[in-house]
């Protein structure tokens, strides 16, 4: 399968313009008792996180606790996936007992990573409650679940894909649709 | 630690590091590094495996392999069958082929076999379907010991490349000591092996190792020993000198490691024979990484475990 690409939706002043959104969003919505922390599912959710935080310490003064999610060992594909799935590690260096927990990925779709993460997570503890954060929700959900902060709803057809390339792991910030073709 | 190359496996089974490349080894260890976080976890379980079935074939006693194999499919939510020798129809003559026929109609998934016959996982991998992982066959090889001591190494010290590895003591007997080889020369490391002549078996050297019966010389310039374990219960030909001979000479005592690097890593595979092959001060001192190693083969099996079952068929 090979991508072509169709059309720049976001440039890094436009990533960096929804984080801070976002940023502004979650911190509207804590409660002074909750203790926040933000959960990067593997890989661009994990650099997503981390800007997500810096945006926060520089609204709130207070950057939150990141960690880092790798869902491959809960993924429901782990026989059908068309390439074995690599393992990487996961980074989570505190305990999320009680914690009020950020989710954050890169682009929204089906819904059935998220559903993974939240089977992992729940392995690790007893959160007070679990939001969602996604920098793209692309619709076409195949599962009952929703994010609370999204940095930018895209309409797509099914047979797209929505690339977001982060500096971390790409060299540049950018999001792009692009197109399947055969 | 671990570079993070892409390549996709594709072995159904795992018979010996002899016949992995230098990636696909360095790919279980990245993944085996993975899984070791969620051995710390408080829940230590994955559902990875789930709907897959485990059967621990074992024609030779083992305990801590067999555990360690057992507890890595249960972490990774598989189900487990043990199969021991004497509880089972080998005893009435069934064959090694007629044995995994008879597994992989029970949809068994992977068939972790050990055996005193070198060889014999290659043979049965050949006629079954289901995946083979080697727990150990006869003299040839042992491949998640060495994978594990390889981890442990590594994170221990950071790298392979360049260190110099010696393993003393009883190479003949040894498929830990195979295994071993092919995995640090692939790596990168200078690897040395030391025993009386007797224990060291001929045309070792081929395999690109040094080979020396002077214990000062091996462990004077190491970075790491892997110390074997004396097989007492294969001496059958009298090739073994006695244990107070053998400790003597070949024995890792504090005496002796006082001309070694000081933060050498000592490694063993176990169970140790203490006072033969080590000193009870050296097993249990500061240089010694052997629980480590135990620790670590349940992170290094449940990659591998991990890894042949989700291979593409």
């Amino acid at each position: 399968m090979q991508l072509k690409e169709r059309s720049k939706i976001l440039d890094k002043e436009a990533i960096e313009k929804a984080l801070k959104r976002m940023a502004h969003e979650i911190i509207e919505n804590t409660k002074t008792t909750d203790e926040t922390v933000l959960i990067g599912i593997k890989n661009r959710g994990a650099h997503i996180a981390e800007k997500l935080a810096d945006h926060i310490r520089a609204i709130s003064g207070r950057r939150p606790l990141v960690g880092a999610l790798d869902i491959t060992l809960y993924r429901d594909d782990l026989t059908q996936a068309s390439e074995q799935p690599v393992v990487h590690a996961t980074e989570i260096t505190f305990d999320i007992e009680n914690k009020r927990i950020v989710l954050v990925d890169d682009v929204l779709f089906t819904g059935r990573t998220i559903r993974c993460a939240l089977d992992a997570l729940i392995d690790f503890g007893r959160p007070k409650l679990i939001q969602l954060a996604v920098l793209v929700d692309r619709g076409h959900r195949e599962l009952p679940i929703r994010a609370d902060y999204v940095g930018k709803n895209i309409p797509t057809a099914v047979n797209e894909v929505v690339e977001v390339r982060l500096s971390e792991s790409d060299g540049k910030d950018e999001v792009v649709l692009c197109e399947k073709i055969d | 630690m671990a570079n993070e190359k892409k390549i996709v496996w594709t072995k159904k089974d795992l018979l010996g590091l002899e016949y992995l490349s230098r990636e696909e080894i360095e790919h279980i260890l990245y993944t085996a590094a993975s899984f070791k976080e969620v051995t710390t976890r408080q829940i230590k379980k994955v559902p990875a495996l789930r709907g897959k079935t485990v059967v621990n074939l074992f024609y030779e006693p083992s305990t801590r392999t067999r555990i360690s194999f057992e507890l890595a499919a249960k972490r990774l939510s598989a189900d487990v069958i043990n199969v021991g020798v004497e509880s089972s129809s080998v005893r009435k003559g069934e064959t090694l082929i007629d044995t995994g026929k008879n597994i992989e109609a029970l949809k068994i998934d992977i068939i972790v076999v050990r055996h005193d016959c070198s060889g014999a996982p290659n043979i049965l991998a050949r006629s079954v379907k289901a995946s083979v992982v080697n727990a150990g066959d006869g003299w040839h090889e042992h491949p998640t010991q060495a994978l594990l001591d390889i981890f442990t190494l590594r994170s221990k010290l950071g790298r392979i490349e360049g260190l110099d590895v010696s393993i003393i003591g009883d190479i003949a007997h040894s498929r830990v000591a195979r295994s071993n080889i092919w995995g640090l020369t692939k790596l990168g490391a200078k690897v040395t092996v030391c025993a009386p002549k007797s224990l060291i078996p001929e045309g070792i050297e081929k395999m690109g190792v040094k080979v020396t019966n002077d214990l000062d010389e091996a462990i004077r310039e190491a970075d790491a020993i892997n110390v074997l374990r004396m097989q007492l219960e294969r001496d059958t030909s009298g090739v073994f000198p006695t244990k107070i001979d053998f400790f003597r000479q070949y024995g890792i005592s504090e005496e002796r490691l006082k001309i070694c690097k000081k933060d050498i890593v000592v490694m063993h595979p176990g169970p140790i024979n203490r006072g033969v092959e080590m000193s009870s001060q050296v097993a249990d001192g500061q240089n010694s990484v052997i629980l480590e190693q135990v620790t670590n083969g349940i992170a290094v099996r449940m990659a591998v475990l991990y890894l042949v079952a989700h291979v593409k068929r």
